[in-house]
């Protein structure tokens, strides 16, 4: 039983109960876990459809649907990869693709011959997924808010970076360089992660 | 070969935010077919899109709808097993999705003469801003100088591309600008096939050129 209680506290057990849930929903189909995932998840994605430009009942219908493929594919999510939320978020985002932007987003397909399997990664890029997502977190809470308000208008309101500069009333070159540094940030941390373990 | 010319952050945070156009979107895929590196970039961008689901506030959302979604999944069946392809030998060229938008790999294909020593398939992406398409250098071929009104993105897939002072292998990509003048050639070994994806049509420096434009569709 997941109590709505046990969602709050620390970031990283917050994302360790989110994570459990999907683990019981694939493992017997756990509807308590379910109950807990949309509790915290709906209101979230209802509001990530929304800053896409969709209207309230628009939004809901997606946010269902979304909820019903973490339901159905809850089998595909390894934690090993990707946090809950980075999970959910890719299946919101493809959905959002189909519902709202008139377009297709391609992926790669890792049983086709000719993709290069990540043996051959780099070994500075062979940090464990989870830890790296936890670097990148600390990194997110560390900018400023005007880096990080960049970032958040091309995730969450699809702007372009013309129309962010327009925004946020500022030239477009220093859209450009938010976003760089914001990456270098992110970057640096990775790396000294690395340089730590050495 | 280690590719050496990765994606930018800017179509990577593109991709992840599912705001590029569809044929960004199947040149940034298709290099990631090919590249490890930028897969491993791309998982970490996907984190930023968890963490932001994360901070957004939250939206009232109506009492019944979780009642309305416990209902839907009740009537799931178990989903069915993807079928297991069997591990084909084949040795492609051209990665998937590519692959499946030309229609083959690059023998397969019936390629249009642009020009001599460059031939072009088209690819078709519906309400597209911009245009994809594959292009075939032979061997030693240059492409005639022009500039750019939009950008223009080009991933090697086969044989090099010497574009001022780099070489272009295979998996590499080249991002340029509307401020770039260049005239790159295929390198002398085998010819050079690439996706090129272009904002805005290329602009000519040369009369003749910018006559035969039209012609070409580029």
């Amino acid at each position: 039983m997941v109590a709505l209680e046990e969602l709050r506290g620390d970031e990283n057990s917050v994302a360790a109960s989110l994570a459990d849930c999907i683990a019981r929903i694939a493992v017997s189909k756990d509807e308590t876990s379910f109950e807990a995932l949309f509790r915290y998840f709906a209101p979230r994605l209802k509001s990530y459809f929304m800053r896409l430009g969709a209207d309230a009942s628009a939004a809901e219908e997606v946010t269902q649907e979304a909820m019903v493929q973490v339901w159905r594919n809850a089998n595909q999510f390894d934690r090993s990869r990707a946090s809950a939320s980075t999970w959910i978020f890719t299946i919101a985002r493809n959905l959002s693709i189909d519902a709202f932007r008139r377009t297709r987003r391609p992926s790669f397909d890792p049983s086709d011959p000719a993709f290069i399997p990540d043996g051959e990664m780099l070994p500075d890029l062979q940090l464990e997924r989870a830890e790296t997502e936890q670097r990148v977190r600390f990194v997110m809470n560390s900018l400023s808010p005007n880096e990080k308000s960049v970032l958040m208008l091309s995730f969450y309101e699809n702007l372009s970076h013309g129309e962010i500069a327009e925004r946020l009333g500022i030239p477009l070159g220093t859209v450009k360089s938010r976003i760089r540094l914001a990456f270098a940030k992110i970057r640096t941390a990775l790396e000294t992660r690395q340089g730590e373990e050495q | 070969m280690t590719i050496k010319f990765h994606l930018s952050d800017d179509l990577l945070l593109g991709y992840s935010a599912g705001s590029l156009d569809e044929p960004s979107n199947l040149l940034v895929a298709s290099h990631l077919a090919l590249c490890p590196h930028c897969r491993a970039r791309n998982a970490s961008v996907d984190s930023l899109g968890g963490y932001m689901l994360d901070s957004l506030p939250e939206a009232p959302v109506p009492m019944a709808m979780m009642s309305s979604v416990l209902t839907r999944i009740r009537c799931e069946s178990e989903a069915p097993v993807p079928p297991t392809r069997s591990p084909s030998t084949a040795n492609f060229l051209i990665p998937e999705p590519l692959r499946s938008y030309v229609g083959g790999d690059v023998h397969d294909l019936n390629w249009i003469r642009m020009a001599p020593r460059v031939h072009q398939i088209q690819i078709n992406t519906p309400n597209s801003r911009s245009q994809a398409r594959l292009l075939r250098f032979q061997s030693g071929t240059s492409v005639p100088a022009h500039g750019h009104r939009g950008r223009e993105l080009t991933l090697v897939l086969t044989g090099s591309l010497c574009d001022r002072d780099t070489i272009l292998f295979r998996g590499d990509i080249a991002e340029t600008d509307e401020r770039t003048e260049h005239q790159p050639y295929a390198g002398p070994d085998e010819d050079c096939i690439c996706l090129a994806v272009t904002d805005a049509p290329l602009r000519f420096k040369s009369m003749f050129a910018r006559l035969l434009q039209p012609l070409f569709g580029i």
